[in-house]
Protein backbone atom coordinates (compact mmCIF):
# COMPACT_ATOMS: atom_id res chain seq x y z
CA UNK A 1 0.00 0.00 0.00
CA UNK A 2 1.63 3.34 -1.10
CA UNK A 3 2.08 5.91 1.87
CA UNK A 4 1.27 9.18 0.37
CA UNK A 5 3.17 10.77 2.67
CA UNK A 6 6.44 9.08 2.15
CA UNK A 7 6.29 9.12 -1.56
CA UNK A 8 9.08 10.92 -3.07
CA UNK A 9 8.74 12.93 -6.35
CA UNK A 10 12.14 13.98 -8.10
CA UNK A 11 13.29 15.13 -11.54
CA UNK A 12 16.00 13.76 -13.56
CA UNK A 13 17.98 15.12 -16.53
CA UNK A 14 20.41 13.73 -19.05
CA UNK A 15 22.27 17.01 -19.34
CA UNK A 16 20.96 17.59 -23.10
CA UNK A 17 21.67 20.72 -24.61
CA UNK A 18 19.56 23.17 -24.00
CA UNK A 19 18.34 25.47 -26.90
CA UNK A 20 17.90 29.81 -26.77
CA UNK A 21 14.40 30.99 -27.62
CA UNK A 22 16.02 31.47 -31.38
CA UNK A 23 16.19 27.69 -31.54
CA UNK A 24 19.99 28.33 -31.96
CA UNK A 25 21.95 26.31 -29.32
CA UNK A 26 23.35 27.18 -26.42
CA UNK A 27 27.21 25.94 -25.21
CA UNK A 28 28.00 22.48 -22.95
CA UNK A 29 29.09 25.15 -20.56
CA UNK A 30 25.56 27.19 -20.85
CA UNK A 31 23.78 23.96 -20.25
CA UNK A 32 25.77 22.36 -17.38
CA UNK A 33 24.93 25.84 -15.30
CA UNK A 34 21.72 26.08 -16.05
CA UNK A 35 21.27 22.41 -14.31
CA UNK A 36 22.76 23.81 -11.35
CA UNK A 37 20.27 26.70 -11.64
CA UNK A 38 17.23 24.44 -12.70
CA UNK A 39 18.38 22.26 -9.18
CA UNK A 40 18.34 25.62 -7.03
CA UNK A 41 15.08 26.04 -8.22
CA UNK A 42 13.76 22.78 -7.45
CA UNK A 43 14.83 22.44 -3.80
CA UNK A 44 13.22 25.86 -3.36
CA UNK A 45 10.09 24.22 -4.89
CA UNK A 46 10.70 21.04 -2.53
CA UNK A 47 11.24 18.39 -4.76
CA UNK A 48 13.39 15.54 -2.83
CA UNK A 49 15.74 14.41 -5.67
CA UNK A 50 17.93 15.73 -8.48
CA UNK A 51 19.83 13.28 -10.83
CA UNK A 52 21.90 14.13 -13.20
CA UNK A 53 22.98 11.63 -15.88
CA UNK A 54 26.56 10.58 -17.22
CA UNK A 55 27.12 10.45 -20.92
CA UNK A 56 29.90 11.21 -23.14
CA UNK A 57 28.59 12.50 -26.51
CA UNK A 58 28.14 15.64 -28.51
CA UNK A 59 24.47 15.97 -27.26
CA UNK A 60 24.47 15.84 -23.64
CA UNK A 61 26.63 17.96 -21.45
CA UNK A 62 27.25 16.30 -18.51
CA UNK A 63 30.39 13.76 -18.38
CA UNK A 64 31.25 14.44 -14.72
CA UNK A 65 27.30 14.48 -13.14
CA UNK A 66 29.03 14.54 -9.18
CA UNK A 67 30.87 17.61 -10.06
CA UNK A 68 27.95 19.43 -11.51
CA UNK A 69 25.89 17.99 -7.99
CA UNK A 70 28.50 19.52 -5.99
CA UNK A 71 27.77 22.84 -7.56
CA UNK A 72 24.01 22.51 -7.14
CA UNK A 73 25.01 21.23 -3.31
CA UNK A 74 26.55 24.53 -2.51
CA UNK A 75 23.05 26.37 -3.35
CA UNK A 76 20.35 24.07 -2.30
CA UNK A 77 19.45 22.88 1.40
CA UNK A 78 17.04 19.88 1.07
CA UNK A 79 16.83 18.22 -2.02
CA UNK A 80 18.98 14.78 -2.55
CA UNK A 81 22.06 14.64 -5.17
CA UNK A 82 21.71 11.14 -7.44
CA UNK A 83 23.59 10.42 -10.47
CA UNK A 84 21.27 9.07 -13.29
CA UNK A 85 23.05 6.79 -13.62
CA UNK A 86 26.99 6.39 -13.05
CA UNK A 87 28.30 3.79 -15.42
CA UNK A 88 29.84 1.59 -13.06
CA UNK A 89 31.65 -0.78 -15.64
CA UNK A 90 33.41 1.59 -16.93
CA UNK A 91 34.12 3.34 -14.26
CA UNK A 92 36.44 2.71 -10.44
CA UNK A 93 34.74 1.58 -7.62
CA UNK A 94 37.22 3.61 -5.62
CA UNK A 95 36.99 6.76 -7.18
CA UNK A 96 33.02 6.16 -7.48
CA UNK A 97 33.20 6.29 -3.78
CA UNK A 98 35.46 8.98 -3.22
CA UNK A 99 33.61 11.11 -5.32
CA UNK A 100 30.69 10.07 -3.79
CA UNK A 101 31.85 10.36 -0.43
CA UNK A 102 33.13 14.19 -1.18
CA UNK A 103 29.70 14.97 -2.40
CA UNK A 104 28.07 13.89 0.45
CA UNK A 105 30.46 15.86 3.07
CA UNK A 106 29.53 19.13 0.81
CA UNK A 107 25.93 18.40 0.83
CA UNK A 108 25.20 17.22 4.50
CA UNK A 109 24.67 13.95 3.76
CA UNK A 110 22.48 14.42 0.61
CA UNK A 111 24.60 11.95 -1.94
CA UNK A 112 23.02 9.48 -3.87
CA UNK A 113 24.71 7.05 -5.67
CA UNK A 114 22.76 5.16 -8.67
CA UNK A 115 24.81 2.42 -10.05
CA UNK A 116 23.57 1.09 -13.75
CA UNK A 117 24.73 0.91 -17.01
CA UNK A 118 22.43 4.24 -18.76
CA UNK A 119 21.46 3.99 -22.36
CA UNK A 120 24.53 4.34 -24.06
CA UNK A 121 27.94 2.56 -24.29
CA UNK A 122 30.14 5.56 -25.20
CA UNK A 123 32.21 5.16 -22.08
CA UNK A 124 33.61 1.34 -22.75
CA UNK A 125 36.13 2.46 -25.26
CA UNK A 126 36.17 5.82 -23.73
CA UNK A 127 38.02 4.00 -20.68
CA UNK A 128 39.50 1.34 -22.27
CA UNK A 129 36.70 -1.62 -21.09
CA UNK A 130 34.98 -3.75 -23.84
CA UNK A 131 31.25 -3.75 -24.01
CA UNK A 132 30.54 -7.74 -24.45
CA UNK A 133 32.44 -7.92 -20.53
CA UNK A 134 29.69 -5.58 -19.60
CA UNK A 135 28.15 -8.35 -16.86
CA UNK A 136 31.42 -9.23 -15.84
CA UNK A 137 32.15 -5.37 -15.13
CA UNK A 138 29.12 -4.66 -13.56
CA UNK A 139 29.04 -7.80 -11.01
CA UNK A 140 32.63 -7.79 -10.08
CA UNK A 141 32.52 -3.94 -9.39
CA UNK A 142 29.50 -3.56 -7.33
CA UNK A 143 30.99 -6.41 -5.26
CA UNK A 144 33.89 -3.98 -4.77
CA UNK A 145 31.91 -1.03 -4.12
CA UNK A 146 29.48 -3.07 -1.68
CA UNK A 147 32.49 -3.82 0.51
CA UNK A 148 33.78 -0.11 -0.06
CA UNK A 149 30.41 1.39 1.16
CA UNK A 150 31.03 -0.23 4.60
CA UNK A 151 33.78 2.53 4.51
CA UNK A 152 36.05 -0.17 6.71
CA UNK A 153 39.22 -1.54 5.46
CA UNK A 154 38.74 -3.80 2.17
CA UNK A 155 40.67 -6.81 0.73
CA UNK A 156 39.80 -7.62 -2.89
CA UNK A 157 41.03 -9.25 -6.23
CA UNK A 158 38.86 -9.88 -8.91
CA UNK A 159 39.76 -9.75 -13.06
CA UNK A 160 39.50 -6.52 -14.00
CA UNK A 161 40.06 -4.17 -10.69
CA UNK A 162 43.09 -3.47 -8.94
CA UNK A 163 43.75 -5.60 -5.95
CA UNK A 164 42.85 -4.04 -2.58
CA UNK A 165 44.51 -5.66 0.06
CA UNK A 166 43.31 -4.03 3.75
CA UNK A 167 43.14 -0.96 1.91
CA UNK A 168 41.18 2.43 3.46
CA UNK A 169 38.98 4.81 1.59
CA UNK A 170 38.79 8.26 2.55
CA UNK A 171 37.04 10.92 3.40
CA UNK A 172 34.35 8.59 5.53
CA UNK A 173 31.08 9.99 5.01
CA UNK A 174 29.41 11.68 8.69
CA UNK A 175 26.20 9.18 8.76
CA UNK A 176 27.72 5.53 7.75
CA UNK A 177 26.65 4.73 4.43
CA UNK A 178 25.95 6.06 1.30
CA UNK A 179 22.65 5.78 -0.01
CA UNK A 180 22.66 3.53 -3.31
CA UNK A 181 19.76 2.71 -5.66
CA UNK A 182 20.85 0.01 -8.68
CA UNK A 183 19.39 0.97 -11.85
CA UNK A 184 17.27 -1.42 -13.80
CA UNK A 185 16.13 -1.46 -17.63
CA UNK A 186 13.81 -4.30 -17.01
CA UNK A 187 16.36 -7.28 -17.29
CA UNK A 188 15.65 -10.22 -14.62
CA UNK A 189 18.67 -10.59 -13.64
CA UNK A 190 19.62 -7.29 -12.67
CA UNK A 191 16.62 -6.75 -10.60
CA UNK A 192 17.54 -10.15 -8.20
CA UNK A 193 21.05 -8.52 -8.56
CA UNK A 194 19.93 -5.45 -6.96
CA UNK A 195 18.02 -7.66 -4.31
CA UNK A 196 20.92 -9.94 -3.40
CA UNK A 197 23.21 -7.09 -2.42
CA UNK A 198 20.34 -5.21 -0.67
CA UNK A 199 19.88 -2.01 -2.48
CA UNK A 200 17.50 0.19 -3.47
CA UNK A 201 16.12 -0.58 -7.05
CA UNK A 202 15.09 2.52 -9.74
CA UNK A 203 13.35 0.97 -13.01
CA UNK A 204 13.43 2.97 -15.98
CA UNK A 205 10.29 2.98 -17.53
CA UNK A 206 11.25 4.25 -20.64
CA UNK A 207 8.56 2.86 -23.46
CA UNK A 208 5.53 0.92 -23.18
CA UNK A 209 3.64 0.53 -20.35
CA UNK A 210 4.03 0.62 -16.96
CA UNK A 211 1.94 -2.15 -15.89
CA UNK A 212 4.02 -4.70 -17.77
CA UNK A 213 6.30 -3.98 -14.66
CA UNK A 214 4.01 -5.22 -12.69
CA UNK A 215 5.48 -8.96 -12.28
CA UNK A 216 9.32 -7.30 -12.04
CA UNK A 217 8.35 -5.55 -9.10
CA UNK A 218 6.99 -8.59 -7.36
CA UNK A 219 10.24 -10.11 -8.39
CA UNK A 220 12.23 -7.86 -6.63
CA UNK A 221 10.23 -8.01 -3.66
CA UNK A 222 10.02 -11.82 -3.77
CA UNK A 223 13.63 -12.17 -4.55
CA UNK A 224 14.75 -9.72 -2.01
CA UNK A 225 12.44 -12.17 0.82
CA UNK A 226 14.09 -15.61 -0.60
CA UNK A 227 17.86 -13.90 0.20
CA UNK A 228 16.45 -12.45 3.63
CA UNK A 229 17.89 -9.12 2.11
CA UNK A 230 15.73 -5.40 3.26
CA UNK A 231 12.98 -4.42 1.13
CA UNK A 232 12.53 -1.14 -0.31
CA UNK A 233 9.52 0.48 -1.90
CA UNK A 234 10.44 0.73 -5.76
CA UNK A 235 11.18 3.86 -7.68
CA UNK A 236 10.49 4.74 -11.38
CA UNK A 237 12.14 6.96 -13.50
CA UNK A 238 9.98 7.87 -16.57
CA UNK A 239 10.69 11.00 -19.61
CA UNK A 240 8.01 13.44 -19.57
CA UNK A 241 7.08 17.67 -20.62
CA UNK A 242 4.40 19.33 -18.80
CA UNK A 243 3.07 22.77 -19.66
CA UNK A 244 0.05 25.22 -18.90
CA UNK A 245 -1.58 23.68 -21.75
CA UNK A 246 -2.16 20.27 -23.11
CA UNK A 247 -1.45 20.97 -26.59
CA UNK A 248 1.57 23.09 -25.90
CA UNK A 249 2.57 20.29 -24.09
CA UNK A 250 2.16 17.61 -26.62
CA UNK A 251 3.96 19.92 -29.74
CA UNK A 252 6.90 20.53 -27.58
CA UNK A 253 7.24 16.96 -26.20
CA UNK A 254 6.68 15.11 -29.87
CA UNK A 255 9.20 17.61 -31.20
CA UNK A 256 11.93 17.26 -28.55
CA UNK A 257 11.27 13.91 -27.75
CA UNK A 258 10.96 12.71 -31.25
CA UNK A 259 14.31 14.14 -32.31
CA UNK A 260 15.84 13.22 -29.09
CA UNK A 261 14.70 9.32 -29.95
CA UNK A 262 15.44 9.30 -33.74
CA UNK A 263 18.66 10.76 -33.39
CA UNK A 264 19.51 7.69 -30.98
CA UNK A 265 17.33 5.54 -33.61
CA UNK A 266 19.86 6.51 -36.43
CA UNK A 267 22.82 4.51 -34.62
CA UNK A 268 20.93 1.61 -34.03
CA UNK A 269 18.90 0.74 -36.24
CA UNK A 270 15.51 1.44 -35.28
CA UNK A 271 12.71 3.15 -37.24
CA UNK A 272 11.83 7.28 -36.69
CA UNK A 273 9.03 7.64 -33.98
CA UNK A 274 5.70 8.05 -35.43
CA UNK A 275 2.67 10.44 -34.04
CA UNK A 276 1.02 7.24 -33.17
CA UNK A 277 4.12 5.94 -31.52
CA UNK A 278 3.79 9.50 -29.24
CA UNK A 279 0.40 9.59 -29.17
CA UNK A 280 0.54 6.04 -27.56
CA UNK A 281 3.11 6.55 -25.10
CA UNK A 282 1.59 9.71 -24.00
CA UNK A 283 -2.07 7.92 -23.35
CA UNK A 284 -1.01 5.00 -21.79
CA UNK A 285 2.51 4.62 -22.46
CA UNK A 286 5.73 5.71 -20.53
CA UNK A 287 5.76 9.43 -21.52
CA UNK A 288 4.33 12.08 -19.14
CA UNK A 289 3.33 14.54 -21.25
CA UNK A 290 0.51 17.21 -20.86
CA UNK A 291 -1.14 19.76 -18.90
CA UNK A 292 -0.78 19.17 -14.67
CA UNK A 293 -4.52 17.40 -14.50
CA UNK A 294 -3.21 15.09 -17.01
CA UNK A 295 0.30 13.82 -16.07
CA UNK A 296 -0.86 13.80 -11.96
CA UNK A 297 -3.78 11.17 -13.01
CA UNK A 298 -0.87 8.98 -15.01
CA UNK A 299 2.16 8.99 -12.01
CA UNK A 300 -0.85 8.49 -9.47
CA UNK A 301 -2.03 5.22 -11.22
CA UNK A 302 1.53 4.48 -11.86
CA UNK A 303 2.57 4.93 -8.42
CA UNK A 304 -0.64 3.25 -7.17
CA UNK A 305 -0.20 0.35 -10.14
CA UNK A 306 3.44 -0.73 -9.22
CA UNK A 307 3.12 0.35 -5.16
CA UNK A 308 5.85 2.88 -5.33
CA UNK A 309 7.90 4.59 -3.11
CA UNK A 310 9.24 7.05 -5.40
CA UNK A 311 8.71 8.62 -8.93
CA UNK A 312 11.19 10.54 -10.91
CA UNK A 313 10.41 12.91 -13.98
CA UNK A 314 13.45 13.03 -16.52
CA UNK A 315 13.01 16.58 -17.89
CA UNK A 316 14.61 18.25 -20.58
CA UNK A 317 15.26 16.16 -23.32
CA UNK A 318 16.04 16.93 -26.98
CA UNK A 319 16.40 20.85 -26.98
CA UNK A 320 13.78 22.67 -25.00
CA UNK A 321 14.55 26.35 -23.74
CA UNK A 322 15.54 27.23 -20.63
CA UNK A 323 12.09 29.02 -20.01
CA UNK A 324 10.54 25.41 -21.03
CA UNK A 325 12.43 23.03 -18.48
CA UNK A 326 11.87 25.74 -15.56
CA UNK A 327 7.75 26.04 -15.92
CA UNK A 328 8.26 22.11 -16.21
CA UNK A 329 9.88 21.62 -13.11
CA UNK A 330 7.54 24.79 -11.07
CA UNK A 331 4.34 22.89 -12.20
CA UNK A 332 5.58 19.28 -11.64
CA UNK A 333 6.54 20.69 -8.08
CA UNK A 334 3.52 22.85 -7.40
CA UNK A 335 0.59 21.39 -9.11
CA UNK A 336 1.44 17.72 -10.12
CA UNK A 337 2.70 16.37 -6.96
CA UNK A 338 0.33 18.14 -4.52
CA UNK A 339 -2.21 16.70 -6.84
CA UNK A 340 -0.71 12.82 -7.22
CA UNK A 341 -0.43 12.95 -3.18
CA UNK A 342 -4.38 14.31 -3.76
CA UNK A 343 -5.27 11.57 -5.97
CA UNK A 344 -3.74 8.63 -4.22
CA UNK A 345 -5.08 9.83 -0.75
CA UNK A 346 -9.07 9.74 -2.42
CA UNK A 347 -8.06 6.25 -3.36
CA UNK A 348 -6.47 5.48 0.35
CA UNK A 349 -9.62 6.90 1.78
CA UNK A 350 -12.19 5.29 -1.25
CA UNK A 351 -10.98 1.63 -0.09
CA UNK B 1 3.93 -31.07 -37.16
CA UNK B 2 1.46 -30.66 -34.82
CA UNK B 3 3.26 -28.09 -32.00
CA UNK B 4 2.39 -28.52 -28.82
CA UNK B 5 5.82 -27.93 -26.38
CA UNK B 6 7.93 -24.84 -27.07
CA UNK B 7 11.15 -24.56 -25.93
CA UNK B 8 12.73 -21.15 -25.73
CA UNK B 9 17.05 -20.50 -25.35
CA UNK B 10 17.58 -17.47 -23.65
CA UNK B 11 15.74 -16.46 -20.16
CA UNK B 12 16.08 -12.06 -20.63
CA UNK B 13 13.34 -9.67 -21.85
CA UNK B 14 12.78 -11.64 -25.15
CA UNK B 15 12.58 -15.09 -23.98
CA UNK B 16 10.24 -13.86 -21.14
CA UNK B 17 8.05 -12.30 -23.37
CA UNK B 18 7.89 -14.22 -25.35
CA UNK B 19 7.23 -17.62 -22.96
CA UNK B 20 4.27 -15.24 -21.62
CA UNK B 21 2.87 -15.61 -24.84
CA UNK B 22 3.32 -18.97 -25.64
CA UNK B 23 1.70 -20.17 -22.35
CA UNK B 24 -1.34 -17.78 -23.11
CA UNK B 25 -1.74 -19.81 -26.32
CA UNK B 26 -2.23 -22.93 -24.78
CA UNK B 27 1.80 -24.33 -25.19
CA UNK B 28 4.11 -26.69 -22.38
CA UNK B 29 6.57 -23.64 -22.59
CA UNK B 30 10.19 -24.77 -21.17
CA UNK B 31 12.80 -21.67 -20.83
CA UNK B 32 16.77 -21.77 -19.87
CA UNK B 33 19.06 -19.35 -18.62
CA UNK B 34 22.79 -19.82 -19.59
CA UNK B 35 23.73 -21.80 -17.10
CA UNK B 36 22.66 -23.08 -13.96
CA UNK B 37 18.55 -23.88 -13.64
CA UNK B 38 18.66 -22.07 -10.07
CA UNK B 39 19.47 -18.82 -11.16
CA UNK B 40 16.47 -18.31 -13.27
CA UNK B 41 13.78 -20.56 -11.13
CA UNK B 42 12.57 -17.28 -9.11
CA UNK B 43 12.70 -15.50 -12.11
CA UNK B 44 10.48 -17.92 -14.21
CA UNK B 45 8.08 -18.27 -11.30
CA UNK B 46 7.11 -14.79 -10.65
CA UNK B 47 7.66 -13.40 -14.21
CA UNK B 48 6.07 -16.81 -16.68
CA UNK B 49 4.26 -18.94 -13.82
CA UNK B 50 3.67 -21.81 -15.57
CA UNK B 51 6.47 -22.05 -17.66
CA UNK B 52 9.72 -25.13 -16.70
CA UNK B 53 12.86 -23.72 -16.09
CA UNK B 54 15.09 -26.05 -17.33
CA UNK B 55 18.45 -26.50 -19.04
CA UNK B 56 19.39 -26.13 -22.51
CA UNK B 57 19.31 -30.00 -23.13
CA UNK B 58 16.15 -30.44 -21.28
CA UNK B 59 14.45 -27.55 -23.30
CA UNK B 60 16.23 -29.28 -26.86
CA UNK B 61 15.05 -32.65 -26.48
CA UNK B 62 11.34 -31.72 -24.82
CA UNK B 63 10.41 -29.20 -27.11
CA UNK B 64 8.16 -29.38 -30.53
CA UNK B 65 9.86 -26.50 -31.56
CA UNK B 66 12.87 -24.17 -30.40
CA UNK B 67 12.86 -20.50 -29.99
CA UNK B 68 16.34 -19.14 -30.39
CA UNK B 69 16.12 -15.92 -27.72
CA UNK B 70 20.24 -15.04 -26.51
CA UNK B 71 22.30 -12.47 -28.01
CA UNK B 72 23.22 -13.07 -31.58
CA UNK B 73 27.45 -12.48 -30.21
CA UNK B 74 26.61 -15.81 -27.85
CA UNK B 75 24.91 -18.13 -30.31
CA UNK B 76 27.93 -19.79 -30.58
CA UNK B 77 28.18 -21.02 -27.12
CA UNK B 78 25.54 -23.67 -28.06
CA UNK B 79 27.09 -26.63 -29.50
CA UNK B 80 25.54 -26.93 -32.64
CA UNK B 81 24.47 -30.98 -32.39
CA UNK B 82 22.04 -29.81 -29.82
CA UNK B 83 19.80 -28.62 -31.96
CA UNK B 84 20.26 -31.31 -34.84
CA UNK B 85 16.82 -32.36 -36.45
CA UNK B 86 15.19 -29.27 -34.76
CA UNK B 87 13.04 -26.52 -36.16
CA UNK B 88 14.31 -23.90 -34.79
CA UNK B 89 12.67 -20.07 -34.39
CA UNK B 90 15.86 -17.40 -34.82
CA UNK B 91 14.49 -13.96 -33.18
CA UNK B 92 18.05 -12.73 -32.89
CA UNK B 93 19.64 -9.65 -34.27
CA UNK B 94 22.49 -7.67 -33.58
CA UNK B 95 21.90 -5.32 -31.16
CA UNK B 96 24.87 -2.83 -30.82
CA UNK B 97 23.98 -2.83 -26.75
CA UNK B 98 24.88 -5.94 -25.53
CA UNK B 99 26.65 -7.87 -28.93
CA UNK B 100 30.04 -5.21 -29.16
CA UNK B 101 31.80 -4.55 -32.36
CA UNK B 102 29.11 -5.32 -35.63
CA UNK B 103 31.67 -6.83 -37.42
CA UNK B 104 33.09 -9.02 -34.26
CA UNK B 105 29.77 -10.68 -34.08
CA UNK B 106 28.45 -10.61 -37.93
CA UNK B 107 30.42 -11.40 -41.30
CA UNK B 108 29.12 -8.36 -42.85
CA UNK B 109 28.84 -9.91 -46.40
CA UNK B 110 26.42 -12.33 -45.42
CA UNK B 111 22.95 -11.52 -43.08
CA UNK B 112 22.71 -12.51 -39.32
CA UNK B 113 20.36 -15.67 -39.78
CA UNK B 114 22.25 -17.38 -43.09
CA UNK B 115 24.74 -17.18 -40.48
CA UNK B 116 22.98 -19.24 -37.43
CA UNK B 117 21.22 -21.62 -40.27
CA UNK B 118 25.43 -22.28 -41.49
CA UNK B 119 26.26 -22.76 -38.05
CA UNK B 120 23.65 -25.27 -36.91
CA UNK B 121 23.76 -27.16 -40.06
CA UNK B 122 21.45 -29.72 -39.35
CA UNK B 123 18.74 -27.74 -37.89
CA UNK B 124 16.47 -26.10 -39.64
CA UNK B 125 16.03 -22.09 -39.04
CA UNK B 126 13.05 -19.81 -39.44
CA UNK B 127 13.58 -15.84 -38.40
CA UNK B 128 10.62 -14.44 -36.71
CA UNK B 129 9.90 -12.07 -33.80
CA UNK B 130 13.14 -10.55 -34.28
CA UNK B 131 11.61 -6.99 -35.89
CA UNK B 132 9.09 -5.61 -33.21
CA UNK B 133 10.26 -4.72 -30.09
CA UNK B 134 9.95 -6.95 -26.98
CA UNK B 135 7.09 -4.52 -24.77
CA UNK B 136 4.95 -4.30 -28.04
CA UNK B 137 5.40 -8.00 -28.73
CA UNK B 138 4.44 -8.45 -25.39
CA UNK B 139 1.33 -5.55 -25.51
CA UNK B 140 0.30 -6.07 -29.30
CA UNK B 141 -0.44 -9.69 -29.21
CA UNK B 142 -4.29 -9.72 -30.44
CA UNK B 143 -6.51 -12.82 -31.92
CA UNK B 144 -6.65 -13.31 -35.36
CA UNK B 145 -9.40 -10.98 -36.96
CA UNK B 146 -8.71 -8.09 -34.49
CA UNK B 147 -9.18 -5.05 -36.19
CA UNK B 148 -5.39 -3.85 -34.33
CA UNK B 149 -3.82 -7.18 -34.73
CA UNK B 150 -0.22 -6.72 -36.01
CA UNK B 151 2.24 -8.53 -38.28
CA UNK B 152 5.44 -10.09 -38.27
CA UNK B 153 7.91 -11.29 -40.60
CA UNK B 154 8.37 -14.72 -41.31
CA UNK B 155 11.21 -16.04 -43.42
CA UNK B 156 13.21 -19.11 -44.17
CA UNK B 157 14.43 -21.61 -46.88
CA UNK B 158 12.51 -24.69 -45.87
CA UNK B 159 8.78 -23.53 -46.93
CA UNK B 160 7.18 -26.47 -44.92
CA UNK B 161 9.45 -25.07 -41.82
CA UNK B 162 8.45 -21.32 -42.72
CA UNK B 163 4.56 -22.06 -43.11
CA UNK B 164 4.24 -23.98 -39.76
CA UNK B 165 6.32 -21.15 -37.74
CA UNK B 166 3.96 -18.98 -39.79
CA UNK B 167 0.90 -21.00 -38.14
CA UNK B 168 2.63 -20.71 -34.45
CA UNK B 169 3.53 -17.08 -34.94
CA UNK B 170 -1.01 -16.88 -35.35
CA UNK B 171 -1.19 -18.57 -32.29
CA UNK B 172 1.30 -16.72 -30.36
CA UNK B 173 -1.23 -13.45 -31.75
CA UNK B 174 0.32 -11.95 -34.98
CA UNK B 175 -0.39 -12.26 -38.96
CA UNK B 176 2.05 -13.17 -40.88
CA UNK B 177 4.08 -12.09 -43.86
CA UNK B 178 5.71 -15.19 -45.05
CA UNK B 179 8.89 -15.32 -47.50
CA UNK B 180 10.80 -18.33 -48.07
CA UNK B 181 14.20 -17.23 -48.64
CA UNK B 182 16.30 -17.11 -45.02
CA UNK B 183 18.36 -14.12 -46.28
CA UNK B 184 15.36 -11.89 -46.80
CA UNK B 185 15.77 -11.66 -42.95
CA UNK B 186 18.02 -8.64 -43.79
CA UNK B 187 14.55 -6.53 -44.59
CA UNK B 188 14.07 -6.58 -40.87
CA UNK B 189 17.56 -6.16 -39.20
CA UNK B 190 18.83 -2.98 -37.58
CA UNK B 191 18.62 -0.22 -39.55
CA UNK B 192 15.45 -1.29 -41.63
CA UNK B 193 12.71 0.76 -41.37
CA UNK B 194 10.45 -2.54 -40.24
CA UNK B 195 13.36 -2.83 -37.08
CA UNK B 196 11.40 -1.40 -33.72
CA UNK B 197 8.65 -0.88 -35.69
CA UNK B 198 4.98 -2.42 -35.06
CA UNK B 199 2.36 -2.37 -37.85
CA UNK B 200 -0.40 -3.98 -39.10
CA UNK B 201 0.01 -6.79 -41.82
CA UNK B 202 -1.38 -3.99 -44.96
CA UNK B 203 1.78 -2.16 -43.88
CA UNK B 204 3.90 -4.69 -43.22
CA UNK B 205 3.29 -6.47 -46.68
CA UNK B 206 3.48 -2.80 -48.45
CA UNK B 207 6.84 -1.92 -47.15
CA UNK B 208 8.05 -5.75 -47.61
CA UNK B 209 6.98 -5.79 -51.09
CA UNK B 210 8.49 -2.28 -51.80
CA UNK B 211 11.75 -3.26 -49.82
CA UNK B 212 14.18 -2.46 -52.83
CA UNK B 213 12.57 1.82 -52.70
CA UNK B 214 13.38 2.32 -49.39
CA UNK B 215 16.58 3.98 -48.33
CA UNK B 216 17.68 0.31 -46.27
CA UNK B 217 16.67 -1.66 -49.12
CA UNK B 218 19.21 0.73 -51.36
CA UNK B 219 22.32 0.63 -49.37
CA UNK B 220 21.52 -3.64 -48.93
CA UNK B 221 21.58 -3.97 -52.77
CA UNK B 222 24.28 -1.74 -53.37
CA UNK B 223 26.60 -3.54 -50.89
CA UNK B 224 25.36 -6.75 -52.54
CA UNK B 225 26.76 -5.13 -56.09
CA UNK B 226 30.44 -4.51 -54.17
Amino acid sequence: MVDVNKLEFGIETFGDIVANEDGSLQSAAQSIRQIVHEGEIADQYGLSVIGVGEHHRPDYSVSSPETVLGAIASVTKNIKLATAVTVLSSDNPVRVYERFATLDALSNGRAQVMLGRGSFTESFPLFGYDLTDYDDLFNEKLAMYDQLRNEKPVTFSGNFVQELKNQEVYPKTEHGKLETYIGIGGSPESIIRAARFGYKVIIAIIGGQADRFKPYVDLYHAAAKELKMPEYPVAVHSHGFIADNKDEAMEVAFKNIKANFDRIGLTRGWAPMSREQFEGETQVGSFYVGDPEFVAQRIARTIKLLDLGRFDLVYGAGNQTAAQRERMIELYATKVVPRVKEILSEKVAAN
Amino acid sequence: MAIKRVGILGAGKVGIVLAGLALKAGYEVRISGSGDVKKIALTIKTLVPGAIAAENQDVVANSDIVILAIPLSRYKNINPDLLKGKLVIDAMNYWWETDGIREEVLDPNTTSSEQVQAYFKDATIVKAFNHMGYHNLQEEARPAGDPKRKALFVTGDDKAAVDTVAHFVDTMGFDQVVHDNIADGIMTEPGSPLFGASLSLKDLTRIIDHFDQTEFGQEVMAAKRK
